[in-house]
C-alpha cells in the first residue's frame, strides 16, 4: 500500500459521485419532461417513437399498468435476443463464422442481457458474431439500463403524488432516458475511448506474424461503442472473455479511470435525480453518504487484502507486496481494488482483474457488496429504488422503537409498504442461498467447478449471488456453460430482477394513493447523521445475518487456510 | 397486457435500428475516419508492411535476445483470440507449483536475484503487453549478451521505455515488451 494507491482509489470514487451530481439534475429534468438543450435534436426522434408505438406520453399509468408495460417490453426483448442468438449462424455480419447458440446458452444469455446482469456463460471472442454483439447485446445494454432508471422515476412520482394513482408513463420514461441520457453520453465516451486505443471495426481480426516468427490471431470487434454502454449502463458484459482486463477494452490507466468512473456515475446520478424529483435533496444526500461509506470501506478492504502476502508468491519466494495473479501490470492493486468494489457495489459486473484470484477476503468483500442488494450505488435507478426500500425498513425499525407510525419523504409508511419492501429484499437471499445450497450437493452442478474445498463453495456462491443481484461478474474458474448452470442462473437472474421491480412499483402505487404530509416535529429526521448510522446498520444486519454463515464456509475459511499456509512457508 | 404489445414490439424494433445499427455504425465511421490507427487495433508493421502484432497485445517471447513477457493463461499462451486469466484461487495447488517452478528457473537464470511478482504470475487477460520495470531491468544482461550489445545501452533503452503512472499516481509504471523488442531489433539486429 502507498499514498499513490490511496489517492487513485479516492479520486476514482470521488469523480464518480462528483460527476453524478450534475448528471442527476439533468436526469431529473429528463424524467420530468423539462426543457433540455438536446430537445431540438431528440424531440423529433421521441415523437417518432410515440407515433409509431401509438402511445400518448402524457397519459399516466397506474402502478399495475406501468408494471405491465415494463414486463411486456422486457419479454419482447427476451424473445428477440433468444431468437437472434439461436439463428446467429445464418444471419449476416458474422465474419467469424460462429454457429448459433445452444438453447440453454441462448436462454441464459437472453435473460442475462435483458435483466441488466450480463452474466456470461460464454467467451465473447469465441462465441459472439459482430452482428450479435451489436444488434443483440448492445441494444439490451441500453434498454435494460433505461428500464432500471424508469422504476426510480416511478417511485419518485409515488412519493410526490398526493391521493393520486398515476406513477408516470413507462414508455415515456424508457424512451426519454435512452435518448437523452444514455445515448449522448455513450457517443462521447465511445469516441474518447477510441482515441485512447479501444478498437472500433467491423473486421473480425487480423493475423500477425510475431517477432519470433509465430502466428498470432488477434480478435477485433466494434469494441468502443459496446464498451461505453457496457460501463455507463452498468451492464458489465465483456466484448472479450477477459472483459475490462483485456487490453483492447482497457488499454491504459486513463481508459481504466474513465471506464471505472463510468461504472458508478449514472447510478449516483439516479440518486440525485430521485432527490430532485421528490423535492427531498437533503434526505437523498443522506442515502448517498450511507452508500459512499460502505463502498469506500469495501474498496479500502480489497486494497488491503490485495497487498497482503499471497500464498503462492510466498512459496515461490518472489516479491510478495502485491497479489499479481489475475492482475494486469498497468493496473496493479489500487486500480483493481477500486474497480472490484465499484463493479460489485453497482450491479455492473465488469472486471479489470480476475476476482477468482483475489485474496480470500478480497473475494469475500466482492461477494458481500453484491449481497447488500446492489445499492452502492447499484444499477441506474434500480440502485436508488432498493436503497429507498432499505430506508423504509430503517424508518420502520425506528418507528417500532418509539411506537409511532413511521414517515418517509412526507408519506406514512404502513403495512403494505413494509410487506412489499420485505418481498423485495427477501427474494434476493432466497435465490442466492437456495440455489447455492442445491448446487453444493448436486453432482451435475459440481462438475463445473474448478476448485474443491472452500474456494469451490465460493465459486458456487459467487455465481448465484452475482446472478440474483444482476451483477454478472464471476469466480470464473466455474464452467457455467452447461444446462444446470445456464438454466438455474437464468431463473435466479429473472426473479432477482423482476420480483424487486414489481415490489418497488407496488410501493410506488401505494404511496401515490396516500396524502402528502407536511413535515412535523414528531417525525424522525431522515437527513442527518443519526439516520445515516441507522440505515447503514439495517443494511449490514440484513446482509450480515443472512449471508455470514455461507461466507464463513467459503472466503473466511479460505482466509485462515491462507494464513496457515503462509506461516508454515516461512 | 395485450395493449402493451404494440408499443413493446414497435419500440424494441426502433431501438434495435437506432442502438444496434445506427449507433455502432456511426461510431465506427467516425472512428475509422478520425482515429484509424487505434480503431483497427493499434497494429504495428515491419519494414515490408507485414503486421507483426498489436502494441496493446502481448505476444510470446522465449528467445534470449528478446525481453520476455509474463506467463499467460490465454489459450496456449498469448492467444489473442481466446483471452483468459488462470482463475486459480490463491491456494490452488497448480498455481503454487507453477509459481515455484517458474521462480526457481528465473532465479537460476538471474543468479539468485530477487524476482518481481509479475514474472511468475499470469495476468487477467493473458495478453498483458507490459511487464514491471524491475523485471525488464533484470533481463538486460541476458539480452545484451545474446545481441553482443553494450549492457548499458540495453539498460538505457529499457529505462527510456518505462511509462510512469498518469500524473504520478494513476496506474502503475510499466514497460511495453513489444515496443522494446522492436527497438532492439532496429538498433542491434541479430545477424543471420
Amino acid at each position: 500500500m502507498n499514498w499513490q494507491g490511496w489517492a487513485e482509489i479516492a479520486l476514482t470514487l470521488g469523480l464518480a459521485v462528483g460527476i453524478g451530481w450534475p448528471l442527476g439534475v439533468y436526469m431529473s429534468r429528463v424524467w420530468n419532461g423539462e426543457r433540455t438543450w438536446l430537445d431540438p435534436v431528440l424531440g423529433p426522434v421521441e415523437r417518432l417513437f410515440y407515433a409509431a408505438c401509438g402511445v400518448d406520453p402524457r397519459k399516466g399509468q397506474t402502478w399495475i399498468g406501468y408494471a405491465g408495460a415494463l414486463l411486456a417490453f422486457n419479454a419482447v426483448g427476451f424473445f428477440l435476443v433468444y431468437g437472434l442468438l439461436r439463428l446467429q449462424g445464418v444471419l449476416p455480419l458474422n465474419p467469424q463464422g460462429f454457429a448459433g447458440l445452444s438453447p440453454h446458452l441462448a436462454f441464459n444469455t437472453a435473460v442475462s442481457f435483458v435483466t441488466n446482469t450480463n452474466w456470461q456463460s460464454y467467451g465473447g471472442e469465441t462465441t459472439m458474431s459482430t452482428l450479435s454483439q451489436m444488434l443483440v447485446l448492445t441494444v439490451q445494454n441500453f434498454v435494460s439500463a433505461a428500464t432500471g432508471a424508469a422504476i426510480a422515476a416511478a417511485l419518485a412520482r409515488g412519493f410526490l403524488a398526493s391521493k393520486g394513482e398515476d406513477v408516470g408513463n413507462f414508455w415515456s420514461d424508457v424512451i426519454r432516458t435512452t435518448l437523452w441520457v444514455l445515448l449522448p453520453l455513450c457517443v462521447v465516451v465511445a469516441l474518447v475511448l477510441v482515441a485512447l486505443g479501444v478498437p472500433q471495426t467491423l473486421a473480425a481480426g487480423v493475423t500477425a506474424h510475431t517477432l519470433e516468427g509465430g502466428d498470432q490471431k488477434i480478435s477485433l470487434f466494434a469494441t468502443a461503442s459496446q464498451l461505453a454502454v457496457k460501463q455507463l449502463g452498468i451492464n458489465g458484459g465483456g466484448i472479450f472473455n477477459a472483459n475490462s482486463a483485456h487490453p483492447f477494452e482497457n488499454p491504459t490507466p486513463l481508459t481504466n479511470l474513465i471506464t471505472a468512473v463510468s461504472i458508478n456515475v449514472l447510478g449516483w446520478a439516479a440518486f440525485f435525480a430521485f432527490g430532485r424529483s421528490v423535492l427531498a435533496k437533503k434526505d437523498v444526500r443522506a442515502l448517498v453518504v450511507a452508500a459512499m461509506v460502505l463502498l469506500s470501506a469495501g474498496a479500502a478492504a480489497i486494497y488491503v487484502t490485495e497487498t497482503q502476502a499471497p500464498p503462492a508468491q510466498v512459496a515461490a519466494h518472489v516479491d510478495t507486496s502485491v497479489n499479481m495473479e489475475g492482475k494486469e501490470v498497468r493496473f496493479g492493486a489500487p486500480s483493481t481494488a477500486v474497480w472490484a468494489a465499484m463493479t460489485t457495489g453497482a450491479s455492473n459486473g465488469s472486471v479489470n482483474g480476475m476476482h477468482s484470484s483475489l485474496m480470500p477476503l478480497g473475494g469475500g468483500v466482492t461477494m458481500f457488496l453484491m449481497q447488500l442488494g446492489e445499492i452502492l450505488p447499484g444499477g441506474i435507478g434500480s440502485g436508488v429504488a432498493i436503497m429507498v426500500v432499505m430506508a423504509l425498513l430503517a424508518v420502520f425499525v425506528a418507528g417500532l422503537m418509539v411506537g409511532r407510525t413511521p414517515e418517509y419523504l412526507g408519506k406514512k409508511i404502513e403495512a403494505r409498504e413494509i410487506q412489499f419492501s420485505m418481498l423485495a429484499v427477501l427474494v434476493i437471499p432466497l435465490f442466492m442461498l437456495g440455489f447455492a445450497a442445491v448446487a453444493a450437493i448436486l453432482p451435475e452442478a459440481l462438475k463445473g467447478l474448478m476448485h474443491a474445498g472452500p474456494h469451490g463453495l465460493s465459486e458456487i456462491l459467487y455465481a448465484y449471488v452475482s446472478g440474483t443481484a444482476n451483477n454478472g461478474s464471476a469466480f470464473a474458474g466455474l464452467t457455467a456453460n452447461a444446462p444446470w448452470w445456464n438454466v438455474t442462473l437464468g431463473l435466479a437472474m429473472m426473479f432477482g430482477r423482476f420480483a424487486p421491480i414489481v415490489a418497488v412499483l407496488a410501493i410506488a402505487g401505494a404511496l401515490a394513493a396516500k396524502p402528502k404530509l407536511a413535515p412535523t416535529a414528531g417525525a424522525m429526521p431522515t437527513d442527518g447523521g443519526l439516520f445515516v448510522g441507522l440505515l447503514i446498520g439495517v443494511i449490514l444486519i440484513l446482509g450480515g445475518l443472512q449471508f455470514f454463515p455461507a461466507l464463513a464456509l467459503g472466503p473466511i475459511v479460505e482466509h485462515f487456510q491462507a494464513l496457515a499456509f503462509v506461516a508454515s512457508s516461512h | 397486457m395485450l395493449k402493451h404489445l404494440r408499443p413493446a414490439f414497435v419500440s424494441m424494433g426502433l431501438f434495435t435500428v437506432l442502438l444496434g445499427l445506427a449507433y455502432p455504425l456511426a461510431i465506427t465511421g467516425v472512428a475509422q475516419a478520425a482515429f484509424p490507427q487505434q480503431a483497427n487495433g493499434s497494429l504495428v508493421h515491419d519494414r515490408h508492411g507485414q503486421v507483426v502484432g498489436s502494441e496493446l497485445i502481448g505476444q510470446v517471447f522465449a528467445k534470449a535476445e528478446y525481453l520476455h513477457g509474463r506467463p499467460s493463461a490465454a489459450g496456449n499462451g498469448y492467444d489473442a483470440s481466446a483471452s483468459s486469466g488462470s482463475n486459480m484461487g490463491p491456494l490452488n495447488d497448480k498455481l503454487i507449483e507453477r509459481e515455484k517452478t517458474d521462480a526457481a528457473a528465473l532465479r537460476a537464470e538471474f543468479h539468485g536475484a530477487a524476482i518481481p511478482a509479475d514474472a511468475v504470475t499470469t495476468s487477467g487477460s493473458g495478453l498483458d503487453p507490459d511487464i514491471s520495470p524491475a523485471y525488464a531491468r533484470l533481463q538486460a544482461p541476458r539480452i545484451a549478451a545474446a545481441r553482443n550489445a553494450p549492457r548499458g545501452e540495453v539498460l538505457g533503452m529499457i529505462e527510456a521505455a518505462v511509462k510512469p503512472p498518469l500524473l504520478g499516481f494513476i496506474g502503475q509504471p510499466r514497460v511495453n515488451v513489444l515496443d522494446v523488442n522492436r527497438a532492439l531489433d532496429a538498433r542491434f539486429p541479430m545477424v543471420g
